[in-house]
């Protein structure tokens, strides 16, 4: 929201201080002031002028010179501007002066444009005079000014030498509220000047309606009906007659433009005023318009048409509320009017209308219709029933203040019984026990009055006013209270109460230490989002029953590509991989860890199962054992001492069918590892070969221990032997080292493959491997006899699998 | 024999002095020392002495023999570290040549920010716990004073999946997992994934982190909210670091505030960095609004509480100066790889 300081000045008369201060100290209270510009900011040395004579330029057929009275001098000033004549009293800026842009309306230079005197085509000129747009403004906000050509004041409004830029109500500044949504009093003018009385701590000085009206009674012009009380809970309507249509005062236009809002005529400006002032909303019909004199409010009925004011035929259903007469809907309450119903030019009698509408109503209503108003922003935050009242009489009171017509006496007010304002008893001690202040009552009290809120010493109860709906209890009294004790001098202080351990979950530091290991091998750590497209599926070249493609499917999606909520972690990594090959980025190693989400029926009945997996990825240096390694290392980091078995079959479409493992520890699945399908590497753009591991944490966890047990150093020798054979290709070198260790016994203390070899003098389809065992008693020196029945017995075991030894 | 003696020795030593190498060094020691040596030879002519000069000589002899010893070792120091010294010489490096650093991998920067923030809390009792990222209505709004109708609801710009179900917009609903496990006193941060539907640009994405801080206890007041944010600015962007507290509003605090930290950049003269206010706005928080705690069936009149909440790539942008948010979802190498 925005608005002028001026504004809020005049209903806090003696509140003096800088733009600044306003903006520090507002904040601090609670209304947070987003930013503040001054209306004339680059305005220097402009005045006011009046034109005494005017000259052909010699040389330019479009120039002509002017002598032009400034107060204390008269210069002669040359000008392009086709609309000066003699006697007209403009802004003229001298020379060393400044003006806020040029006179083409175009953004405006952040230092003002400077004007300095100079020639133009040989004659002297000592200044300019000044276009709106040259005064930063436009014609949206000064509708006097012309289109083409220099700003001209009302012959009388002022005199040669007045300070131009204070006559044109520029010497303002507009501040820029964020309102939080719990203060709907504060959409008003009249709000933000309260909480700065309370502030600044000055008298709040709002307007004194009185209205004289003209004897007669408006329910002889209309009756009003609501038939939707739950969506309507006060109607109020008033009626002015002999409205005399013109432009509204400068002072009105200058405050609403400040506001953003384009001044139009004196009946328009005032409803727009009041709803800026009273923060409600108002609409004027003709009423000349209204069949059968009689306004009802009811909904209206699925698929009505309506053309609002806008000329624009709107579609509506039944929870929308309209506003009708005895004939037809002329409204959409809340929303907008309608065309039907306009006020024109030529209109002799108004029928205004102050109504409170419930707020979720108008909230959703305007967004299924697709039609957010100025209004509908106010009404669907629920307005305060008794503003309604107040805000029709202000509005007549300017009618006839502004000469814009007369008001026919008396309110048609159809209201449901308004809610008994809030009483909370008054309870300072616990004010203070909640914020660690020290703050006496009086003070405390001393606070309300200027929000209004009164104090009955009696009963010691708060009355809450109507339009501060958002006290409801005592946390919120204390807010009050801190607000205007301010909050930067409530003290600093840590919680005492029993000290508590802090820490990590088990699992969080597990994955601590999956993160340690995956940097320690290389890998860093990337981030993708949890949703995706539903087309990753047939990326990954899943078949069409796999469950991985039962994904949820977010309603509302950014768009196709974030609809679906990952099952697999894998396109993250591949699109992270892909975005570095594609930048030339070499060896590039990345690790993700996050959530899939694996829902347990769709749609969901419960929450899904939110796992979290280990992803690594990498392309370039390194090949599938590299990443088993890094498997390896961070199985045994987290306490896992037992091999992890690695079963070949190809049973994911999206891992090269030769080249990839599932991998499981004691028999229970922990995750899978392999080289991506050079298809599946095609569909993410990379020429070259790339390795994924995926494991899942929550199934490795219940295997992790971070106990360590110092089994002791061997004291004595171990003995070496190493075997070689020859083996089928499709003989697993896991399965042969689970022979050789199942067979060697406690005795064996390690195995090392020390040599594969293919092709050359072994026969193909057979492959050649040769281990290194070495043997080791941990009480004594071994000997021979019995690493000999050791090894006598390994090799019965591979002979079994039809295992050829070499010598 | 004496006079022979003294001629042995002044020879050996001579020879000693001459030599350049230790092989003649050993040389030298079996020509004087060894079992044929002339000393030896000397020693075995004793037996023609009369009797009571046979210790005196043989005193003589075996001072001769040290003495040559000595000089034999000192000379073998010094010609082995001669030649050490020479191979040294010979082995000089340009040390100035690339270093062979091992290949370390990069946490993430939201992480990196993330543990500093872990570490903060952990030191000051903290539990830090996580929730479902796939949140129900309840959970994310209802739990919180956010009612079916509440404009929050639209002003969030919620992910909905069906029925009650929603992608969560804050980690707060963990506060009401929390408070629902039923032990009390509590005090713990939730860090984790959170989700609005806004478009993705420098400053917004729509998937994103938070920080959420709860403490529930008996005598919690807002001064010790107002100290333990202080703390934990100080700790994360230095001990000059100053804040602001000012109100604000949340369905679920109240009294609400937000919390601005001087800018760490200008120290809070103004700058680009803070758009010239010299301050940064970091968090919001506020006291638990006690109808949030009754919901939960926790006593408003027995027990208190301050909430926060902290956005995680907030922290990590300014924190690292980093200008665009889409950084951080990229995973380019070239960028993981400074931090």
């Amino acid at each position: 929201m925005n608005s002028a300081l001026s504004w809020i000045k005049a209903y806090v008369p003696e509140l003096e201080c800088t733009d600044q201060e306003y903006f520090d100290r507002m904040t601090l209270s609670g209304t947070k002031v987003e930013g503040f510009t001054r209306l004339d900011k680059n305005l220097e040395k402009i005045v006011v002028g009046k034109v005494i004579s005017i000259e052909k330029h010699p040389d330019a057929d479009k120039l002509i010179i002017c002598l032009v009275d400034v107060g204390t001098e008269t210069v002669q000033i040359v000008t392009g501007a086709p609309n000066v004549t003699v006697g007209a009293l403009v802004p003229v800026v001298l020379d060393g002066g400044k003006v806020a842009g040029g006179h083409d309306g175009g953004p405006l230079p952040e230092d003002g444009v400077e004007i300095k005197a100079g020639k133009l085509r040989g004659v002297d000129s000592y200044g300019m005079m000044c276009s709106i747009e040259e005064l930063g403004s436009d014609r949206n906000f000064y509708p006097e000014a012309p289109e083409y050509g220099i700003y001209i004041f009302k012959e009388g409004s002022v005199k040669p030498g007045d300070d131009a830029v204070a006559a044109l109500g520029l010497r303002d500044t507009v501040f820029e509220y964020e309102i939080t949504s719990n203060r709907v009093d504060c959409y008003s003018i009249l709000g933000i000047a309260r909480e700065a009385a309370a502030t600044f701590r000055k008298p709040f000085v709002p307007p004194v309606v009185d209205i004289k009206d003209n004897g007669e009674k408006a329910s002889d012009y209309i009756s009003v009906e609501v038939k939707d009380t739950d969506l309507c809970s006060r109607y109020c309507a008033r009626v002015c007659k002999n409205i005399k249509i013109g432009p509204s005062p400068e002072w009105m236009q200058r405050r609403l433009a400040a506001s953003g809002i384009r001044p139009i005529n004196n009946l328009v400006d005032i409803t727009n005023y009041v709803m800026e002032e009273y923060g409600q909303p108002m609409h004027a019909f003709d009423l000349d318009t209204i069949a059968g004199k009689k306004i009802i409010v009811r909904r209206a009925n699925d698929g009505d048409q309506f053309q609002t004011l806008d000329g624009v035929v709107r579609t509506l259903d039944s929870e929308v509320l309209m506003i009708c007469d005895a004939e037809k809907e002329i409204g959409i309450a809340g929303i907008m009017g309608g065309e039907n119903s306009k006020i024109t030019d030529d209109v002799k009698t108004v029928l205004f209308e102050a109504a409170t509408f419930n707020g979720p109503n108008i909230r959703k209503s305007a967004k299924r219709i697709g039609l957010r108003t100025d209004a509908s922003g106010k009404f669907e935050k629920g307005l305060d029933p008794k503003n309604a009242l107040d805000a029709i009489n202000r509005a007549c009171q300017l009618i006839e203040e502004l000469g814009c017509g007369e008001a026919v006496g008396g309110v048609v007010d159809v209201c449901e019984p308004i809610k008994d304002e809030v009483e909370l008893p008054f309870m300072p001690e616990k004010y203070n026990n909640l914020l660690g202040t020290d703050i006496s009552a009086e003070e405390m009290l001393g606070y309300f009055a200027p929000l209004g809120i009164t104090y009955n010493k009696d009963t010691n109860m708060l009355h809450i006013p109507s339009f501060r709906q958002d006290l409801l209890g005592q946390a919120d009294i204390a807010e009050e209270v801190a607000r205007f004790y301010g909050y930067d001098r409530i003290p600093v202080t840590l919680p005492g109460g029993e000290s508590m351990e802090g820490g990590l979950s088990y699992q969080m530091r597990i994955e601590k230490k999956a993160q340690d290991m995956a940097e320690n091998c290389g890998f860093s750590q990337g981030m993708t989002y949890s949703f995706e497209s539903p087309k990753v599926f047939d990326k990954l070249l899943l078949d069409k029953n796999d469950p991985a493609r039962a994904a949820i499917t977010i309603s509302n999606p950014l768009g196709e590509d974030f609809s679906v909520m990952r099952t697999l972690p894998l396109n993250g990594m591949l699109q992270s991989l892909a975005t570095n090959y594609n930048r030339r980025n070499k060896d590039v190693r990345l690790y993700e860890l996050a959530n899939v989400y694996l829902p347990k029926s769709l749609p969901l009945t419960e929450l899904p199962d939110e796992r979290k997996m280990l992803t690594l990825g990498f392309y370039g240096d390194g090949d599938f054992f590299t990443l088993k390694g890094v498997i390896e290392a961070f199985l045994e980091s987290v306490g896992m001492k037992e091999l992890p078995e690695y079963d070949p079959k190809a049973v994911r479409n999206y891992l090269h069918p030769g080249r990839q493992a599932t991998v499981s520890y004691n028999g229970t699945v922990i995750g899978y590892l392999g080289e991506v399908h050079p298809a599946v590497c095609a569909n993410y753009d990379m020429k070259t070969r790339a390795y994924v591991a995926v494991l899942d944490i929550p199934a490795i966890v219940p295997f992790t221990t971070f106990d360590r047990k110092f089994s002791g150093i061997a004291k004595f020798p171990a003995v070496t032997r190493d075997i070689s054979m020859v083996v089928p290709k499709s003989v697993l070198a896991g399965d042969i080292e689970k022979m050789i260790r199942q067979r060697g016994g406690k005795k064996l203390e390690s195995l090392k493959l020390f040599d594969i070899y293919e092709g050359g003098q072994i026969k193909s389809g057979y492959k050649s491997l040769a281990y290194a065992l070495v043997f080791r008693d941990m009480e004594k020196t071994l000997a021979d006899d019995e690493v000999n029945a050791a090894m006598k017995k390994i090799l019965n075991g591979l002979e079994s699998m039809g295992i050829e030894l070499r010598s | 024999m004496k006079e022979k003696l003294e001629q042995i020795k002044q020879e050996a030593l001579k020879r000693i002095q001459e030599s350049t190498d230790p092989e003649r060094l050993n040389e030298i020691k079996v020509a004087y020392l060894g079992k044929k040596g002339e000393l030896t030879s000397l020693l075995k002519s004793m037996k023609d002495l009369a009797a009571e000069e046979k210790p005196k000589f043989g005193q003589m002899v075996n001072d001769t023999r040290s003495a040559i010893e000595d000089v034999l070792d000192e000379a073998k120091n010094r010609l082995e570290s001669a030649a050490l010294n020479e191979k040294l010489k010979k082995e000089v490096i340009d040390v100035t040549l690339p270093a062979k650093k091992p290949r370390m991998g990069h946490r993430h920067p939201n992480t990196i920010a993330l543990e500093e923030v872990e570490r903060i809390f952990i030191g000051l009792g903290y539990e830090v716990v996580s929730g479902p990222e796939v949140e129900k209505d309840y959970y994310n709004f209802e739990a919180l004073n956010i009612p079916a109708d509440h404009p929050a609801k639209d002003e969030q710009d919620t992910f909905y999946i069906s029925g009650d179900f929603l992608l969560r917009t804050q980690t707060s609903s963990v506060q009401i997992h929390e408070m629902e496990k039923g032990r009390l006193p509590i005090r713990m941060i939730a860090p984790g994934r959170v989700f609005r539907s806004d478009e993705v640009d420098a400053t917004h994405s729509p998937c994103f982190h938070q920080i959420e801080g709860l403490v529930i206890d008996k005598h919690v007041t807002f001064s010790d909210l107002k100290g333990t944010l202080d703390r934990f600015a100080k700790e994360l962007f230095g001990e000059e670091t100053k804040t602001k507290f000012r109100p604000h509003h949340f369905p679920f605090t109240e009294p609400s505030a937000e919390m601005d930290v001087s800018c760490f950049k200008c120290g809070g003269k103004g700058c680009r960095f803070c758009k010239g206010s010299g301050w940064i706005e970091i968090l919001g928080c506020g006291m638990v609004h006690p109808h949030v705690l009754e919901m939960r069936g926790i006593d408003p009149e027995e027990y208190v509480g301050f909430a926060f909440g902290v956005g995680l790539e907030r922290i990590a942008l300014l924190k690292y100066e980093i200008d665009d948010m889409r950084l951080l979802y990229e995973n380019d190498d070239r960028f993981l790889n400074q931090f």
